[in-house]
């Protein structure tokens, strides 16, 4: 490519950075479970960490699922139309 | 009140005809200026019927307003107000007459206030919109188009029979409250799931809307499920049944998004999965449920379109949308990431924007209602659609591995209706008030409380670690050229197939038994003849020269007989 300059997330640090922050938001989030006394709605969300448990967890198990149903639904892209050419051609909106 | 007899739809029916008319900068002034004279006149109009007459003893009511319909009124103005403006490069005669057609009777369809009248929209929906399918001129949009078109009017139809049934069972096409009684409450409801794409029948959607034009997409997302959606809260709040419906709706298209490589399909798939939070909340049919399922509705309008415009815009600046063929966008279109990942925001219901305000109170109202598992699974559902629609969608077209494409951000245009959206998505986010007010009911929640925004920030974060952790441990499963086989494999693949082999053995069983008699015919006749062989009888294969000159004389005597007496 002609364009040879830097971007933000071209330098390695800048993603760790950006991981550095996620993964302390996550250890405050967490730790502000034993200091903001919520409302209790349902029985679970009195265990320890339900929220942040159930969406890693939930999270976990969406993809290993979904990596998993790849086995047995994942077809060739012309699957329903072996004879067409798969074609990419933004042909669409005959922009002038 | 100036023009109050004026159903809402007729400005756009007549936009749509002076769009037919006339060319470039002209009609684009009249597109843009339609929508906003309509809301403006809307605004004005108060509740109550506005228009009816009676046809074949029946009244007919095709204006009628209160709260509900208004409400999905205005939204339905801004989405055509921001989709016009997003195509406002485009120069395609066909596309802009059927959009706007479609977004008048998507607008008339929330105001009809019978079911003949309802049909009628419902019908126009199908006509209309399928241009803007066939609108991308490939085979692959026109076969689409063709299977969507198919499924639309099939449901229009079943509402068809359906009403004829409820005009018989109730003596009155009134629509309102329909409830799950007698053939015609089936057959209505099953009209109006299919257009909300319940489970089974949701294939229309995920199979056609990402064949649809750039700009097409996002009128399509606005329009026909929420009009489905307004059908079910008004003619079925509180049904249970809806409630697993809209359960199992926001579950199970997570898992085809998270593996599906067309983005625009894993945008349809989300709108499944947020059409499914509203179905939940007319099912469950408390006042705050009903609240939380319309506000959603319109909620979902705004950062769904806004969604889909930024991918529309990454389709239409780099011609691809396989997010194995995407990435390192950021780059060059910094303007559409910000935007969209605002739209991501919306959509994962972070604090601070749209979808917050809205899904927060169908989860709530789950969760007075009794309905735990449901709960349990809207968490699931709004953890899944953070991860496919907020993560997955910015993530692949704009960060991940750099793909070496350098557009840079689309026309103005674009840009501006997608500020717009994002614009609104924060606005109803920070300041929720605004579309409170506009509800049908007046349940003075408030979903800025620590408890809501502690457990929604936490379970999305946690859901943003499990993302990272799975990439960084290579589980994440990578995009792939691929197509995912899902409900419509039953008709797309299997009843073809069946019908084409029991077709073949059909023709081959009836050759066969028909090549049989003809080679049993044949034998007999050439035993018989055998038999019969020299003797100068009936079946005999050859005649003797005697019996011809016999048989000429016999003619030639009757001819002369007949000469005699006439």
């Amino acid at each position: 490519m002609k364009n040879n300059k830097k971007y933000l997330f071209d330098n390695p640090l800048n993603v760790k950075r950006i991981l550095y922050v996620l993964y302390g938001t996550c250890a405050v989030l967490f730790a502000l479970d034993f200091v903001i006394n919520r409302k209790i709605y349902h029985a679970w969300e009195n265990l320890w960490g339900f929220y942040p448990i159930y969406g890693f967890v939930g999270c976990v198990i969406l993809v290993v699922v979904a990596t998993w149903m790849r086995s047995f639904l994942m077809r060739p892209e012309n699957y329903y139309d072996p004879e067409e050419e798969m074609s990419n051609d933004d042909n669409d909106d005959r922009s002038s | 009140m100036w023009m109050l007899e004026i159903p809402p739809f007729v400005p756009f029916f007549v936009g749509a005809l002076i769009a037919a008319v006339t060319r470039g900068t002209l009609r684009g002034a009249i597109m843009v200026i339609i929508p906003i004279v309509s809301a403006y006149h809307l605004w004005m109009v108060p509740e109550g019927i506005h228009l009816q007459f009676e046809f074949l003893g029946y009244q007919i009511i095709p204006y009628t307003a209160d709260r509900l319909s208004l409400l999905f009124g205005y939204i339905f103005h801004i989405a055509a107000f921001i989709a016009i403006i997003y195509a406002l490069h485009v120069r395609d005669t066909m596309q802009q007459v059927a959009a706007m057609m479609y977004a008048g009777s998507g607008i008339g369809a929330v105001f009809a206030g019978d079911l003949l009248s309802l049909f009628i929209f419902w019908e126009l929906l199908a006509l209309t919109s399928v241009f803007l399918i066939f609108a991308r001129r490939t085979q692959r949009s026109y076969d689409a188009g063709m299977r969507y078109l198919i499924v639309q009017v099939l449901s229009g139809v079943i509402l068809l029979v359906g009403a004829l049934f409820y005009a018989a069972e109730h003596d009155t096409l009134t629509f309102g409250f329909i409830g799950l009684e007698g053939i015609a409450g089936w057959l209505i409801f099953i009209a109006f799931g299919i257009k909300c794409a319940f489970p089974m029948a949701h294939n229309w959607l995920t199979d056609a809307y990402p064949e649809a034009t750039v700009t097409g997409t996002v009128f399509l997302s606005a329009f026909t499920t929420k009009v489905a959606v307004y059908a079910l809260a008004r003619g079925y709040p509180g049904t249970e049944l809806l409630i697993y419906i809209g359960a199992a709706m926001t579950c199970f298209p997570i898992f085809f998004a998270v593996i599906e490589n067309d983005l625009r399909r894993v945008l349809a798939y989300s709108l499944i999965n947020q059409v499914g939070f509203m179905v939940v909340g007319v099912g469950i049919g408390t006042a705050l449920a009903l609240n939380g399922a319309v506000s959603h509705a319109f909620n979902d309008v705004i950062f769904k379109g806004l969604l889909f415009m930024s991918m529309g815009a990454v389709l239409h600046m780099t011609g691809r949308m396989n997010g194995s063929d995407l990435g390192g966008l950021y780059k060059t279109m910094p303007k559409t990431t910000i935007l969209c990942i605002v739209g991501a925001a919306s959509i994962s219901a972070f604090p601070l924007f749209s979808g917050f305000v809205s899904k927060s109170m169908v989860m709530s109202a789950a969760l007075e209602n009794g309905n735990d598992w449901v709960w349990l699974m809207l968490l699931f559902a709004s953890a899944g659609v953070f991860h496919h629609a907020g993560i997955k969608i910015p993530y692949f077209a704009f960060f991940a591995h750099d793909s070496g494409i350098r557009a840079s951000d689309p026309p103005t245009n674009m840009l501006v209706a997608m500020f717009i959206a994002a614009c609104l998505c924060i606005g109803i986010g920070v300041y929720p008030s605004a579309l409170y007010a506009l509800l049908p009911f007046d349940t003075g929640y408030n979903p800025y409380d620590a408890t809501h925004v502690l457990a929604q920030t936490q379970l999305l974060f946690f859901s943003a670690l499990a993302f990272v952790w799975l990439n960084l441990k290579g589980m994440y499963p990578p995009e792939l050229h691929s197509t995912n086989l899902d409900a419509d494999w039953f008709y797309r693949r299997l009843f073809p197939a069946a019908l084409q082999r029991s077709t073949s053995v059909i023709v081959k069983a009836d050759g066969a038994m028909r090549q049989m008699f003809m080679t049993k015919l044949s034998h007999g006749m050439a035993f018989v003849a055998r038999q019969y062989d020299g003797k100068n009888s009936l079946f005999t294969r050859a005649h003797p020269a005697g019996s011809m000159i016999m048989w000429v004389v016999v003619i030639l005597a009757l001819y002369l007989f007949l000469t005699f007496i006439s």
